[in-house]
């Protein structure tokens, strides 16, 4: 088994709300993240590929296909957009780290027909990124209907994603 | 689909690499210039790795606001700028390689109480990293 990573880039704006909290609950819950008027960040996405090497080629994926699959799903759809409104399977959900990484997974599973997608990391910062896997952990990302109990109760003041 | 929340950490600290029940030339050859007496330092960075539902009310595993306050209490306040030998009791009785560094930094970390702590990784340089997931 091989693995090939590509690395592509794409900076958007983003903020953290949830309107079923209150406006102190958001505050205190996302932090500076909750500025009405967003942020942005420099976002750097490595997406890993698993798979035999085709013996013809050589290669598991073609690096320049994957590049294209990676502009055409991920760039054209985040690069220089606001991911709360302009992207819409964002819609509805605060696009954290761990929320974004977890779309571009959804994205980018169906559209991989050679190899098989291993992993998906997304820097958010150079200190901060989450990781994708199609490990099942009986717990999927969002909506997966979890009974953790570590929300607003838990979650103190100053969140800084 | 599994997710994962990673983050890094800086500290600076001292150490030296000595086992007392080795003589001085074994601690010598055993550690090379990692024995000298009067110890030398690394930035260490820590990366630290979670895992857990993402929680849909916040899409979050771990939220950084509670997060970095804990990570800040239990590892950069005891060890940053400090003699690691000396000034951490864990390693006043074993050496303080990076190994052990790991061991000692997923245990204080192991309490996190909003996530699943997966793996600790310390570069104590550039070149050098070292992870340990709790096995």
């Amino acid at each position: 088994m091989i693995r090939i990573t590509r690395k592509v880039e794409f900076s958007a704006a983003h903020l953290y709300h949830n309107p079923n909290f209150s406006e102190e609950e958001n505050r205190r819950i996302f932090g500076k993240c909750n500025n009405p008027h967003g942020h942005g960040h420099n976002y750097v996405l490595e997406v890993t590929i698993a798979g035999e090497p085709d013996p013809e080629t050589g290669m598991v994926l073609d690096l320049k296909e994957l590049k294209d699959i990676l502009q055409r799903e991920i760039v054209a759809r985040m690069d220089h957009r606001h991911l709360n409104y302009e992207v819409p399977e964002l819609a509805g959900k605060v696009p954290t780290c761990e929320n974004i990484a977890a779309v571009i997974w959804q994205l980018l599973e169906p559209k991989i027909t050679q190899g098989k997608l291993d992993r998906v990391r997304l820097y958010e910062s150079p200190d901060l990124f989450a990781d994708c896997t199609g490990e099942a952990d009986g717990g999927r990302a969002e909506g997966a209907g979890t009974t953790r109990t570590t929300t607003s109760a838990s979650a103190e003041p100053g969140a800084i994603h | 689909m599994k997710v994962a929340l990673s983050r890094r950490y800086r500290f600076a600290a001292s150490h030296r690499l000595h086992n007392p029940k080795l003589d001085a030339e074994e601690n010598r050859r055993l550690y090379g210039k990692c024995n000298s007496p009067y110890g030398h330092g690394h930035n260490y960075v820590v990366e630290v790795t979670f895992t857990g539902p993402v929680e849909p009310a916040t899409g979050m595993i771990a939220n950084l606001g509670e997060l970095d306050p804990f990570v800040e209490r239990e590892i950069i306040e005891p060890f940053d700028h400090k003699y690691l030998n000396e000034e951490v009791a864990e390693f006043r009785n074993r050496v303080p390689t990076t190994e052990n560094l790991a061991r000692e930094i997923f245990r204080r970390l192991s309490v996190f109480r909003a996530a699943k702590l997966e793996r600790v990784r310390i570069e104590e340089t550039s070149k050098n990293s070292f992870e340990f997931r709790g096995d």
